[in-house]
């Protein structure tokens, strides 16, 4: 009995340590990019391979995914009322609020939050943080910073990239599937410009959450290749986690200041 | 000053060529295994099932009910004021519970299991791999395949499965807590509406869905555990790939199930 209280509160005490160094590694972060003094290409190659090399993996499940829902839709409404004549536009107006951004995002916590726990996790358990930490370089700076401005960016391009290919994949579901007419399904009517603004913000959250995540795991790795297994696997726990929460917490409060009507 | 760009485009063919193959082979090798082996006691290492089923199910239950319940709430947030809007609240409870049985819920419990189970699995494998503990087995006449990869890829498929069944009854709670707290959509209301518009077979479908998803993160993973190459770095390298692959392999699965069994 006293043993399951311990590893309780053995846990509790690990996870508010983590919060903290999490939160540490953020501001660190902030930090970093107020003070600037980046090397010159640093950021370009960053964004080269979180979004460039990000691209035919967004480009498939988002599309393949775009044409399940549509489909998945189509479907109850032939049961229903066999209506389609709204299903476009509150397709697009589900994409941009809430799909786009946040499948997009999803996917690339697996790709670029692996990519980059797997990377910083190898550097630390090879020394090299050690290493730079020794010649006088933070590593948060140097690291994490650039992933995290590259992240940002290509976070929203690929968002936006995404959503357009699942908007085309479920109209030309529709159309081939249900002979729904294109120029029904692609209509912005319901599109208003709080939900562009909604995706925006919601993109960029998500831009910030997986390479801070995901470098805050690396920089924990420890031992040898298990821990960077481990690092790994965590980073594309902690970042996916991260998506979800943030988008319910974002999408409440949305709904909260417009009032329901969103 | 073509051939650069077309090199690099046809090495990435061959390169994903080579995995598909290596994925397809392996899964003849795990299918093979399954055929009772005679003795029976040979057949399957029910110790080393038992282990990993401990390890990928019980340990995921947390995970997973956290994200299905805010996968749950999100249906709600997302549908439920379009549906207020109308005046219809007896429908809410179908979008949510629609979207979330047959996609959301197999997609994000699977999308989360591939994170922290085939990940971690991958980890292991390529961690065993590397510290040529697969040479070892083999130098004692065990067969890695039958005495690690299939107890794993029958753990994955059973408690994601079972996973998916405790997900979807999260997830509908998820969406009935938040009905009732942010939009105002009685308990009753919410219970009629899933019992009136779900039919057992939106419930199956997404079963079906799960098991296929059990086999390819399991496959996926086992596969680029045992391929691994060159210490931490590959371990890292390795476990991204696995991630990766999963998440197209969900997507891929998801559109041919759902277009197949319409």
């Amino acid at each position: 009995m006293k043993q399951r209280i311990t590893t309780l509160g053995g846990g509790v005490l690990d996870a508010l340590r983590a919060a903290r160094e999490l939160w540490l590694v953020y501001v660190a972060t902030i930090a970093g990019v107020v003070r600037g003094g980046r090397r010159k290409g640093d950021i370009a190659r960053q964004m080269y391979s979180i979004g460039n090399r990000s691209l035919v993996f967004i480009i498939v499940t988002l599309g393949f995914i775009g044409m399940v829902m549509t489909y998945e839709a189509c479907l109850q409404l032939s049961r229903v009322t066999g209506d389609y004549s709204q299903i476009g536009s509150q397709f697009v107006r589900l994409i941009v609020s809430d799909f786009g951004p946040t499948l997009t995002a999803l996917m690339l916590a697996t790709r670029v939050g692996a990519g980059i726990a797997a990377e910083i996790g190898s550097m630390k358990v090879t020394e090299q943080i050690d290493a730079l930490r020794m010649s006088g370089v933070l590593p948060i700076d140097y690291l994490i910073v650039p992933r995290f401005l590259a992240s940002l960016v290509m976070t929203l391009v690929l968002a936006t990239l995404g959503g357009m290919v699942m908007y085309l994949a479920g109209g030309l579901t529709a159309h081939y599937s249900f002979n729904v007419n294109t120029h029904i399904f692609f209509d912005l009517q319901f599109l208003r410009i709080r939900h562009v603004i909604l995706m925006v913000v919601k993109a960029l959250a998500y831009g910030a959450a997986i390479p801070i995540v995901a470098g805050f795991c690396g920089l924990r790795a420890r031992g040898s290749s298990e821990g960077v297994g481990w690092a790994t696997t965590a980073a594309v726990i902690g970042a996916s986690f991260s998506v979800i929460v943030l988008d319910f917490i974002i999408s409440a409060v949305a709904l909260w200041v417009t009032g329901g009507d969103l | 000053m073509f051939v650069e760009p077309i090199a690099s485009v046809g090495a990435g063919a061959r390169r994903i060529a080579q995995e598909v193959g290596g994925i397809v082979v392996m899964t003849g090798q795990v299918l093979r295994a399954l055929v009772p082996a005679r003795p029976l006691r040979d057949w399957i290492d029910t110790r080393e099932l038992g282990k990993n089923l401990y390890k990928m199910g019980n340990k995921s239950v947390p995970i997973v009910v956290l994200t299905a319940f805010f996968a749950g709430g999100l249906m709600t947030l997302q549908t439920g004021p379009f549906v207020k809007k109308l005046g219809a609240t007896s429908l809410a409870g179908w979008g949510a519970g629609y979207a979330v049985l047959r996609e959301i819920g197999p997609i994000l419990i699977g999308l989360m299991f591939s994170g922290r189970v085939g990940a971690n699995n991958t980890a292991e494998l390529a961690t065993m791999t590397v510290t040529e503990q697969l040479d070892g087995l083999r130098a004692l006449a065990i067969d890695p395949v039958r005495f690690l990869i299939v107890p794993r890829v029958l753990a994955m498929v059973v408690m994601l499965v079972a996973l998916t069944v405790i997900g979807d009854l999260v997830a509908l709670l998820g969406a009935s807590v938040v009905g009732r707290f942010m939009l105002g959509i009685d308990w009753s209301t919410m219970y009629y509406s899933f019992a009136d518009n779900l039919k057992p077979y939106d419930f199956l479908h997404g079963i079906y869905k799960s098991i296929a998803f059990g086999g390819a993160i399991a496959v996926a993973s086992c596969y680029f555990g045992v391929t691994v190459r060159g210490g931490a770095v590959g371990v890292g390298r390795a476990v991204n790939a696995a991630v990766v692959a999963a998440a197209v392999a969900i997507m891929l699965l998801d559109f041919f199930i759902t277009y197949l069994s319409a």
